[in-house]
């Protein structure tokens, strides 16, 4: 109740309840491809170099997000050339530039002049702090991302259900592994704003892997994550309210209740499959 | 024989992965129409003769031609039929889905699939006789239903060309047969071949049979006896041939 009238009453719970419906748009149909094509390292390697195009913006005295994006489509190609090129080193390449893309970041943040920037805000998300122009941003983001999807489904799904077949339909399976990256990209920034980057791979996989217990076609499975992931993401919103406990490790953890729950309701519903 | 009753052709074409050849000098054409048997013991080069025609490989040495142009410009015209399904079996996608993937390729590259695509993966899923099974997931399929549906995926592209690698591998003798019956109705409209370990089941089928352990000699299929077999693989084979 409390939480209801604080909907009603306060200008930026109502901004922060939007943020997290526009950003289960996002998560949930391109979470959908990430479980299928089982990237989610090679997402989380994207959401965490993001620091580094965090940190350049804020030195520069540019706007945060939009270093983020930079850096994170940055971040996809780089992820996605050094996967096609050098397949057998893969894990190594994306633990590196993980890992030094954050370093890159802390350095900048540490160099930028005037007061200490806090991080916490953007490694853990702080939803409350969302503005207007924000959602706009978040908005444009999730269009963007639904025509990509409405354009080139039938490439991203079979890139992900058989690459050699994809191929010899003619599909160009490089090209569009790494353009998935790039809408994978937008999704982290999306994301960020909501969770933080160090909690964005939780929201692209929980709720799409939960939602893959009870559908049969991705399509679907789009759609019930993101159903999965507002309820996910406004739960976890309300309860962190209620109980002043920090907005995004709230929802993950509701995420992962979620994910925990939807394993066992298949075992019970279908145990022979 | 003039280059376009000819639907797939090699010439002295050797292929090696690092330093010995798995295909040497590698000679045969398979005319359209055709029915044509692929035979061989295990690591004779089948499935890479396959990927040549495929344009997956490209050869050292040698020509490799399919339907009158290079292989890779081809492809679109072929049917695929693998012999591994090449992804999981518990992706969340229907019988119907993965038959509408065979379309890619063809008309628009953007946007969803359109009335004509859904309308030929119905005719491809009831030619193969499993149009009930057209909202299943795959991961519920028997090993015989998800070969027919693969076939499906392949036949929807309407290929002048359908290639299968070991189609019976992995299911029972009946089902094998049935699908058998099914490629000799197809071959009637196309060129097929067809790549398998037994020689005595798909000389009952096929038009001629190319025996290939690194080169490649081809047999009408009245000429096959046991010795030819036994050439093949070195050593007497136990099944015996059944009579035409």
């Amino acid at each position: 109740m409390e939480f209801f009238q604080a909907l009603a009453d306060f200008r930026f719970m109502q901004y922060a309840l939007a943020a997290c419906l526009l950003a289960s748009i996002g998560c949930g149909t391109i979470g959908a491809y990430v479980v299928i094509k089982r990237i989610g390292f090679v997402a989380g390697g994207i959401a965490h170099t993001v620091l580094a195009g965090l940190g350049i913006a804020y030195y520069f005295g540019a706007a945060p997000l939009h270093g983020a994006i930079i850096a994170a489509l940055v971040a996809a190609v780089l992820i996605g050339w050094i996967k096609l090129r050098w397949r057998q080193e893969e894990d190594v390449l994306i633990a590196a530039t993980w890992s030094v893309g954050m370093a890159v970041g802390i350095l900048f943040i540490a160099r930028t002049p005037g007061y200490a920037v806090d991080l916490t805000s953007y490694l853990f998300g702080n939803i409350l702090l969302v503005t207007q122009t924000d959602l706009v941003l978040m908005a444009v983001l999730d269009a963007l991302i639904i025509s990509f999807v409405v354009l080139f489904h039938r490439q991203f799904l079979a890139t992900a259900f058989d690459e050699e077949f994809a191929r010899l339909r003619g599909v160009n399976v490089e090209f569009f592994y790494i353009f998935l990256l790039c809408i994978v990209a937008l999704t982290v920034v999306l994301l960020i704003q909501i969770v933080g980057l160090i909690l964005v791979m939780a929201l692209l996989v929980l709720p799409a892997a939960a939602a893959a217990q009870f559908v049969t076609s991705v399509t679907r499975m789009m759609l019930l994550a993101a159903g999965l992931s507002a309820v996910v993401t406004s739960l976890g919103l309300g309860v962190s309210f209620v109980t002043d406990l920090p907005s995004g490790a709230t929802m993950v953890v509701a995420a992962g209740i979620l994910y925990s729950a939807a394993l066992a309701a298949r075992r019970i519903l279908r145990p022979n499959f | 024989m003039n280059v376009m009753t000819e639907t797939v052709k090699f010439e002295n074409v050797t292929f090696a992965y690092d330093r010995s050849p798995v295909l040497e000098n590698v000679t045969f054409s398979v005319a359209a129409g055709e029915f044509f048997g692929l035979i061989g013991p295990n690591a004779a080069g089948k499935s890479t003769l396959l990927k040549l025609v495929l344009g997956l490989l490209d050869p050292q040495r040698g020509q490799v031609q399919v339907l009158g142009s290079l292989p890779r410009l081809a492809r679109q015209r072929i049917g695929y039929v693998p012999q591994f399904p090449t992804f999981t079996r518990n992706f969340p996608i229907s019988v119907l889905h993965m038959v509408l993937l065979g379309r890619l390729g063809m008309g628009r590259t953007a946007g969803p699939f359109n009335a004509e695509d859904r309308a030929l993966a119905g005719k491809a899923l009831r030619a193969v006789e499993i149009e009930s099974l057209g909202n299943t997931p795959i991961g519920e399929l028997s090993g015989g239903q998800l070969q027919r549906a693969l076939i499906a995926r392949a036949l929807v592209c309407e290929p002048e060309l359908l290639i299968l690698d070991e189609p019976t591998a992995n299911i029972d003798v009946r089902a094998e047969e049935d699908i058998f019956a099914l490629l000799r109705g197809y071959s009637a409209h196309m060129t097929i071949i067809v790549v398998s370990h037994d020689i005595a089941f798909i000389s009952g089928y096929v038009d001629r049979v190319g025996c290939l352990n690194r080169t490649l000699v081809c047999h009408a299929t009245g000429e096959i006896s046991g010795r030819t077999i036994e050439e093949l693989y070195g050593a007497p084979v136990r099944r015996i041939l059944h009579a035409h």
